[in-house]
């Protein structure tokens, strides 16, 4: 096909898929040769002679220090599609909490409202920064120093002090997510908001147009882009605070609380397994939002 | 920069002068920057009156102050002294008044928006009926021959008739004077002169006023009434230059003797004003 293909575009392509594979395979190369390597202490490989042996056994542990990739897939499978998704009670059908999905979702809701609070309160700064003199003096320092605070540090403070007014579950891991994301949305925005040039500024100006007016008609559609480009940072992160924020409450339930409850239990498959899911999670929302921001900028006449 | 009212009673003052035909009354203006190397002196004691329906050229090499001088018209930048009224207002009068049309020497188009919502800009911002505001953006890129390309996006169109598009916004509102920054600058000889011909019947059917920024002479002493010549360091008038060139101008006019012995007088106007030396 790619011999027929008469655009540049398509050899170009098939070009990236290659190396890409390449590159996949030789990772996962070196992933089963780490296996024996990595788990040659434990008991089980105590007694096998044999290297082919050994490797046999080291790719079939239990509780392996490495599990090898296959073990992974097979227990993330186990744990999605080989689990009873939903479970009857009192209340009527629910999630069922032996099913990774069950966690994902309590990680994904506390990571969307998240994202949703951070990237509007990173957008309500930069709005602030871009008008006001003195907000972009007073504001910017703590936006910068917020983000030198190590979230692990904070996080767990976070969630006890919220939980001693009242608050659990959902909200307090939201807020850590939005604390994480609003910082590249609000940095984003500042340049989106400030990067109309002089000529279409002063355009603005020939008409006599309110800063209101300049704001909707300008600098935010300008901004979108950049809004785009910051989302996409700001969505990964917004899942990485979502976990770090069910690690402290010694969390019943999300992919932070299987991460945490399979290193209690030296389940090491079972934590891969959630990173796994966490790692497609944040891929699934970073292709929503390239997808949103396609839709969105292909509306605003960008070129194909 | 201060936006000091000193030359406001003054313009006041002036305007029984306005009532015999002024559009813009430019007295003993200068506008000084200060830059950390010291002051430009980017206006120099510059003197004009343009009178209604004139096109009036700046003309001058970089640095001359005719930008400038058209943007103290447009308000968009303010004098450090001397009196100017823009139809018989001070320019922030004239500019809140949307007096009249800004075209910069970009098309300086919204990208996001087609051409005919970039038309409808200055309408929507007037807050005219949404009727009214397509009605007009029709009728105005018809006149720079842009109709059947309403629903475009900038990007569609070459730099020629972006640039048209830009003129068509500043005459969407109706102004009757109409500033133009250097507007064919960036464009090759061959479509500028045919924007020129343009602009010339398009001048002729709306009898504007137009204040025009060129460094090119051909253009200049082809398009206009008047040309003023600009010179640098400090920028000043050296030289205003009747163009009798009379209507119905073609491009054929450029080999007459009378239109090279106008183009000859800028030219001396030019190398009397700035060394080439330096």
């Amino acid at each position: 096909m790619s011999a027929a293909a008469p655009s540049r575009a398509m050899p170009r392509k098939a070009g990236s898929t290659i190396p890409v594979l390449v590159i996949t395979a030789l990772i996962m190369a070196a992933w089963y040769a780490a296996c024996l390597p990595m788990n040659n202490d434990l008991p089980q490989l105590a007694r096998v002679t044999g290297l082919a042996e050994r490797y046999q056994v080291s790719w079939a542990l239990e509780r392996p220090v490495l599990p090898a990739p296959h073990q992974i897939v097979a227990e993330l499978y186990n744990s999605t599609v080989g689990t009873r998704l939903f479970r009857q009670t009192a209340d009527g059908m629910v999630l069922n909490p032996r099913n990774l999905v069950f966690h994902a979702w309590i990680t994904l809701s506390a990571t969307l409202l998240g994202f949703a609070m951070g990237s509007l309160l990173g957008i309500v700064i930069a709005i602030g920064i871009v008008h006001s003199r003195t907000l972009s003096k007073s504001l910017m320092p703590w936006v910068i120093i917020s983000q030198t605070i190590p979230i692990l540090a904070v996080a767990p403070i976070v969630i006890v002090a919220l939980g001693s007014v009242g608050l659990t579950g959902l909200v307090p891991k939201a807020i850590i997510s939005a604390y994480l994301c609003f910082f590249p949305v609000a940095i984003g925005m500042v340049k989106g908001l400030l990067s109309p040039d002089t000529m279409q500024l002063d355009l603005m100006r020939t008409y006599n147009g309110s800063t209101v007016q300049t704001f909707w008609k300008l600098r935010w559609p300008a901004a979108v882009p950049f809004l785009f480009a910051s989302l996409k940072v700001a969505v990964t992160i917004s899942l990485v605070g979502a976990i770090v924020g069910e690690l402290p409450t010694g969390a019943q339930a999300g992919l932070g609380a299987r991460l945490l409850s399979g290193s209690y239990f030296g389940q090491t498959i079972q934590i891969w397994s959630a990173l796994l899911l966490a790692a497609l999670l944040a891929a699934l929302l970073v292709v929503a939002v390239t997808l949103a921001e396609r839709l969105t900028l292909k509306a605003m006449g960008s070129r194909p | 920069m201060s936006e000091a009212t000193l030359d406001r009673p003054e313009a006041q003052a002036s305007r029984g002068h306005d009532a015999a035909g002024g559009v813009i009354d430019i007295r003993d203006l200068s506008l000084t920057f200060q830059t950390a190397d010291g002051p430009v002196y980017a206006l120099s004691h510059v003197d004009l009156a343009v009178r209604k329906g004139e096109f009036i050229s700046f003309i001058g090499p970089s640095g001359c102050g005719k930008t400038t001088l058209l943007r103290v018209i447009a308000d968009l930048e303010q004098a450090s002294s001397g009196t100017i009224s823009v139809n018989g207002l001070t320019p922030e009068q004239a500019r809140l008044n949307r007096q009249y049309g800004y075209v910069f020497q970009a098309p300086a188009l919204y990208p996001w928006r087609t051409i005919e919502k970039n038309v409808m800009l200055p309408l929507e911002v007037f807050g005219m009926s949404r009727a009214e505001q397509q009605a007009r953006a029709r009728k105005y890129l018809a006149l720079v021959n842009l109709a059947g390309f309403e629903q475009k996006f900038p990007w569609q169109l070459s730099g020629g008739m972006q640039q048209r598009a830009s003129i068509a916004r500043a005459l969407s509102f109706d102004p009757q004077l109409l500033l133009m920054d250097e507007p064919f600058g960036a464009l090759d000889e061959i479509v500028r002169d045919k924007l020129n011909e343009q602009l010339l019947r398009l001048w002729a059917e709306t009898r504007k006023t137009v204040i025009f920024v060129t460094h090119s002479i051909p253009e200049a002493v082809f398009l206009s009434t008047r040309i003023v010549v600009m010179s640098p360091r400090p920028g000043r008038i050296i030289d205003i230059i009747e163009c009798d060139l009379g209507d119905n101008r073609t491009l054929d006019i450029r080999e007459t003797p009378r239109f090279l012995a106008i183009a000859q007088r800028v030219r001396e106007g030019l190398r009397a004003g700035h060394s080439y030396d330096d």
